[in-house]
């Protein structure tokens, strides 16, 4: 494998990553707060169609981009209703987000629209289009680094860059702020945070809404930048790929970078089986290379990696009395 | 419980009813949904071509999960709809099932041979339409590299895949062929962004011209290669129009027709194998508006010349599908 192609496969990986990055933050401010999200997938097809519809009938992708956050955060308030107010079963109402929001994004859709469930091919101010970071061609000519800075970081879709930034962000949200020590306090022990007088349930209902937010933007990537369109079931699993890169990270930010750049490489391997055998020496069958991040959740969980402990209080709906 | 039973034989003679009265046909569509843009959408036109023609009207239902074939089959032909039109390789094996069980209704099923008293099955002969198209792609090729995009990895896409191949080594012995699949799972005809990552792998290795033989997942291919500027070439239905100027050609099925016939036919519709080839316009290459700049009169000419040696005999293209290999490409 020569420098240019490991640059043509890095720039495919953070392609790739990007909405896996973000729906992987989103779930971790969910599940550091206590409420596990398996609707991370619904959510980014509700934000996709969304933002693919609106974009197309205004002709602004930040307008599209907002009504992607607002479907997504609809459907965060919806399981935060569910398991933080009536305190239901968190997976089954993610599970069952996951299957409205795989029926609803075609129903409306098609009554927008017509075109079978899709939206209208964006053109234009309706996409991301991709940013030349500073200094891309200049720098270019600086050996190993400059096409590395022009190939691989340059040339994206603006929120690419946004869910890079979100995670030192996220990192300091979380570790140096006084909410972030409540949020990650909520999920181990909230009745502790509820004896210090703040609403556990309050910080509970932020912590989903974030997830809504960032799912929302994964969701508008992948119809605005990625694609140009909603497409029926267009997230094709990556909001549970997500899920097993929260779990790899150990429900850390900076991990979560890690892992979902691993898995995003791991996707933009398998696109290039020629590379892989001419690098390793035998036929790898793709579907080998598409398990992998499960079978390294696998892994993880196992504990070949140090161990992969949730956050204690998890999935338990919060009852202040007994 | 009286209510109940009330209710039940009323709606048990509705449906009865509603059953003898109407025989219309029905058309069932495969995973990738009725308006893939692609092959089941051609299904759908040819559907609606013969409702507006004669007036009549018909049934038709879309596959929502794997788990569901059997089911809407039967549901179809117990609702006494005649023919029950199929499209798709992956009904074979429930049609085998389903078909003695409903001796009187005809079924018609698409891209695969099932070999009941009441089964029309209709095949194309994918691999001469792609070998024409492979033509022009090679020609049209700047870099002597063209590209190949299947969606899920079949035998059927494998046939889409040698023929091209061979299509393209006719025009350019020299030619670089990069072939991928998009995946191994029925969710590979609706994955575009996966589609639209392979295109620009693709185009890293050189291809300028590729080929997407993939349903909904090729949608992403071709709207990758209008965003880097390469050519891409349709599938099944005619998809010149997606990106005006940057498809090169479609290799159009011509499943409309053959969805017109069979429900034209009726109840008294012809079983047995059809073959659909080059001659019995079957497969074709698209041209219109959108892609008459592309496509050179030299190309033109030698594609036309080409077809009528397929069809007169004289260029036999392989048939992946008769022997599993493919002497113009390895998988």
């Amino acid at each position: 494998m020569d420098y240019a192609t490991l640059l043509q496969i890095l720039d495919s990986t953070m392609r790739l990553a990007a909405p896996l990055l973000l729906a992987c933050l989103a779930g971790l401010y969910s599940e550091r707060a206590g409420i596990f999200d398996i609707g991370l997938e619904g959510k980014m097809l509700m934000a996709a169609m969304c933002a693919g519809a609106v974009a197309a009938l205004s002709g602004n992708v930040w307008i599209g981009l907002l009504a992607g956050i607002a479907g997504s955060m609809i459907f965060a308030l919806i399981h935060g209703v569910a398991s933080i107010t009536f305190r239901g079963n968190q997976l089954i109402s993610g599970v069952a987000l996951n299957f409205v929001a795989s029926g609803i994004t075609v129903l409306v859709a098609q009554s927008l629209f017509r075109q079978g469930g899709r939206t209208p091919p964006l053109s234009g101010a309706e996409r991301f289009n991709p940013i030349e970071l500073p200094f891309a061609e200049s720098v270019a000519k600086v050996p190993v680094v400059g096409p590395f800075y022009a190939e691989v970081l340059s040339g994206h879709g603006a929120l690419v860059y946004v869910a890079l930034l979100a995670v030192p962000l996220t990192w300091w949200v979380l570790y140096r702020t006084r909410f972030g020590l409540r949020l990650r306090a909520v999920g181990e022990n909230p009745a502790s945070v509820d004896t210090a007088g703040i609403s556990v349930i309050r910080l509970r209902y932020t912590a989903v809404m974030i997830t809504g937010v960032l799912c929302g933007i994964a969701g508008a990537y992948m119809a605005t930048g990625l694609q140009a369109g909603f497409g029926k079931e267009m997230t094709a699993g990556r909001g549970y790929i997500a899920l097993a890169a929260l779990i790899f990270a150990k429900w850390r930010p900076w991990y979560a970078l890690m892992s979902t750049m691993l898995f995003g490489f791991f996707q933009a391997l398998a696109l290039r089986p020629d590379v892989l055998k001419n690098t390793i020496g035998f036929d790898v069958p793709v579907p080998a290379l598409d398990a992998l991040p499960y079978i390294l959740t696998v892994i993880a969980l196992a504990g070949f990696v140090g161990r992969a402990i949730p956050p204690r209080a998890g999935g338990e709906p919060y009852v202040k009395e007994r | 419980m009286s209510l109940m039973q009330k209710f039940l034989g009323a709606a048990a003679t509705l449906a009865l009813t509603a059953g003898a009265a109407l025989a219309d046909p029905a058309i069932i569509y495969d995973l990738g949904g009725k308006f893939d843009k692609s092959f089941n959408e051609a299904a759908f036109n040819g559907a609606e071509r013969w409702a507006k023609e004669t007036g009549g009207t018909y049934k038709e239902l879309e596959m929502q999960s794997e788990a569901q074939r059997e089911q809407a089959l039967r549901r179809l032909a117990e609702t006494g709809a005649n023919p029950v039109v199929m499209t798709g390789f992956a009904f074979g094996d429930v049609l085998n099932k389903v078909a003695p069980d409903f001796p009187d209704t005809r079924f018609a099923i698409i891209d695969m041979v099932v070999d009941q008293p009441n089964v029309k099955s209709v095949v194309f002969t994918e691999e001469q339409g792609s070998y024409l198209v492979g033509m022009m792609a090679a020609m049209a090729s700047k870099t002597g590299t063209v590209g190949f995009i299947g969606g899920m990895d079949i035998p059927l896409i494998r046939k889409f895949a040698c023929g091209y191949a061979e299509g393209v080594k006719a025009a350019n012995p020299d030619a670089k062929i990069v072939a991928n699949m998009t995946g191994t799972t029925p969710a590979a005809w609706n994955d575009p962004v996966k589609g639209a990552e392979l295109a620009k792998a693709q185009k890293s290795q050189g291809a300028d011209v590729i080929y997407a033989a993939a349903g909904g997942t090729g949608i992403g291919v071709l709207q990758a290669a209008a965003d880097e500027g390469i050519l891409s070439i349709g599938v099944d239905s005619n998809q010149n129009y997606l990106h005006p100027g940057q498809v090169l050609t479609s290799m159009v099925k011509r499943v409309d027709n053959s969805v017109y016939e069979a429900f034209k036919e009726g109840a008294d519709l012809k079983t047995g194998i059809v073959v659909m080839d080059l001659k019995a316009g079957g497969v074709d290459y698209a041209m219109d508006d959108n892609n008459k700049a592309l496509v050179t009169p030299e190309m033109k000419t030698a594609v036309d010349e080409a077809k009528a040696k397929i069809e007169a005999g004289e260029i036999k293209v392989h048939d992946y599908m008769s022997d599993e290999t493919c002497p113009a490409l390895t998988f």
